[in-house]
């Protein structure tokens, strides 16, 4: 659809005086800002080793196993975050659960998340139904071999008790409870 | 001419050229540390404290680094090239006073003797030994060719960059190396124009002379008699030498690197060195042409120990330089670049008229005897003047103005047609 005449404006080119034609003024007056920003400069800039940054609490990092209040995975083996994976990285094997758990017929044997694989896209814990799976706020994963990146359970349960240690939960709970976010909003 | 002592001359051959590369690294640095706080960041702040070992780093780095020689380039001129920019900047410094420096003195007409006075060769002898008897901080003393030769190898720089860019057959490298020697060329002509009126006045090329004329007989610096020569000068001087807003010729936004693309290690860094050299030879000839040498209102005459007075003026000589090149790195961060058009209108269309007519300002005031102040009002009119041309011209002079073609009614926007 091609732009109507009337909504076409013609912009001249501003003309320009005797006192910008000079030349040297405008150059001082560049200089005066340059200048000033030496002498007052305002640096944000975080020194990231000494300083670290505080990371939003919807930040996408390291991936973390939620407990429940007895301490178990919250995790039920549904495959719910393994199917809405775009980069297949999470990797379940699932069991029956022992008898004593009431609430659930299956818990994961195993829960392997491969940290490279991964893009970090949060498809997992928008999937999960008991919210089990979470990004954290860690940003700084690192590791010394490809193998030190895959993450079992175990690992990522701790990563849930570093964090909840830490005060870092994510935004969608509060240490494995459900927190404001994630509720219906009022009215349904 | 003083006779060549080979020992002094060797020395003092280390030591400004040691002086010189050393000053280049920490140019780097300051360069990178005022950009960055001109752009509220913090700078090379992790080598040393400040950063202030950043530069060895940075050298250690162009040692250290694999030197690429691709197949494609022509072996010789590809090697060559570095060289070439590096040895002509260097030349520069030949005549180039640093310090404490007095004038040689005249040449002695020869005349008959009178009785009983000393003949002609006597007085020239005397006068030589006495001019000998003085400590001149500069490498070639009593050199009466002076800014000449200085011009004459500012002009090989280019060979530096055309032979790079040229052997490294690479596009890239050719258009910079074409940019490079078509800027380079041009700006020599203003460069050359703007400080004959200096050469005029003082009546000498020898920089020795020159700073004599200005310190004898109180500061009369050339800055109060050429402020516009000077003003021209600095602008061409930062062409000459590539600076920021002429740096057309490595254009890291078009040209990848320009004619040093195809260059790795330390074959870059004599390439990015020269550069540097080129700015502190050119800061040098700036303090000692216009700005009064190694005088700074009396300063330079505090004590009447010469070792004192001597550190005395080359600490005052030096320091204007390094504050000239703090200026032009300040520049260079405050001054969008030009385009290559607005490059050449400069040159030829402003500084070359400029420079012409206040050389023609300088012939009159000469030849009609008139007092070297009106030098200054000439140099305001002529700015004021250019600016006024300006005006009454709409800057079409230096920037032609492409016409702008309404389209016809009822034709909508954003539909080109052909007319």
């Amino acid at each position: 659809m091609p732009i109507p005449e009337s909504d076409v404006k013609w912009v001249e080119e501003a003309r320009l005086g005797f006192w910008e034609q000079l030349y040297v003024p405008a150059m001082i007056d560049g200089l005066k800002t340059t200048i000033g920003h030496i002498f007052s400069p305002q640096v944000k800039t975080e020194q990231y080793p000494e300083q670290e940054p505080k990371m939003p609490a919807n930040y996408r990092g390291v991936h973390r196993l939620n407990r429940d209040e007895k301490d178990r995975v919250k995790c039920v083996a549904c495959y719910m975050c393994a199917t809405a994976c775009p980069a297949h990285c999470i990797d379940i094997v699932a069991a029956p659960a022992p008898a004593e758990w009431a609430d659930r017929e299956k818990y994961p044997e195993t829960f392997v998340i491969d940290e490279l694989r991964c893009i970090y896209c949060g498809m997992c814990e928008e999937a999960c139904p008991v919210d089990a799976i979470e990004l954290t706020t860690l940003y700084d994963l690192t590791g010394l071999s490809r193998e030190q990146m895959v993450f079992d359970k175990e690992k990522l349960l701790s990563v849930f008790d570093q964090t909840t240690k830490a005060g870092t939960d994510p935004v969608r709970t509060r240490a494995g409870r459900l927190s404001v976010a994630s509720e219906a909003p009022p009215g349904q | 001419m003083p006779p060549f002592n080979p020992v002094y001359t060797a020395i003092v051959i280390v030591a400004l050229v040691g002086a010189v590369l050393g000053l280049c690294a920490f140019l780097t640095l300051t360069e990178r540390k005022l950009s960055a706080w001109m752009q509220d960041r913090v700078g090379p702040n992790r080598v040393g404290p400040g950063g202030l070992l950043q530069p060895m780093a940075d050298g250690g780095k162009f040692f250290l680094k694999e030197e690429v020689i691709p197949d494609h380039v022509d072996k010789l001129f590809y090697v060559l090239a570095p060289a070439a920019a590096v040895g002509t900047a260097l030349l520069a410094l030949a005549v180039v006073p640093f310090g404490s420096t007095v004038a040689p003195p005249d040449p002695v007409a020869v005349t008959a003797p009178a009785a009983g006075g000393p003949t002609p060769v006597e007085t020239f002898e005397r006068q030589q030994a006495e001019y000998r008897s003085h400590f001149s901080f500069v490498l070639n003393p009593g050199l009466d060719i002076g800014v000449l030769y200085l011009f004459a190898v500012g002009s090989l720089a280019v060979y530096g960059g055309v032979l790079a860019g040229w052997s490294a057959n690479n596009k890239y490298s050719l258009l910079g190396a074409l940019r490079a020697s078509a800027q380079i060329i041009s700006y020599e002509i203003p460069l050359g124009m703007s400080v004959l009126g200096v050469f005029l006045i003082v009546g000498s090329l020898n920089p020795e002379r020159i700073i004599d004329w200005q310190t004898a007989g109180g500061p009369y610096w050339l800055l109060l008699f050429q402020p516009l020569a000077l003003f021209l000068f600095m602008t061409s001087s930062y062409a000459e030498a590539s600076r920021l807003p002429f740096d057309l010729p490595e254009a890291e936004q078009e040209l990848v690197g320009g004619y040093h693309t195809e260059y790795s290690a330390l074959k870059l860094g004599l390439m990015l060195l020269s550069e540097y050299v080129h700015l502190i030879a050119g800061s040098f000839m700036l303090a000692v042409l216009f700005l009064g040498g190694w005088s700074l209102f009396g300063l330079e005459s505090v004590s009447d120990d010469p070792i004192v007075t001597a550190v005395l003026r080359l600490l005052i000589l030096c320091g204007k330089m390094f504050a000239l090149c703090i200026f032009a790195q300040l520049v260079r961060w405050t001054i969008p670049r030009f385009r290559f058009d607005q490059l050449m209108n400069i040159a030829w269309k402003v500084l070359l008229p400029l420079a012409l007519l206040n050389l023609i300002c300088v012939m009159v005031v000469k030849q009609m005897g008139w007092p070297l102040v009106v030098l200054t009002g000439t140099s305001a009119a002529l700015v004021v003047g250019a600016g006024l041309f300006s005006v009454w011209t709409a800057g079409s002079v230096t920037n032609p103005k492409r016409k702008v073609v309404k389209l016809p009614a009822g034709v909508p926007a954003g539909v080109t047609y052909a007319s």
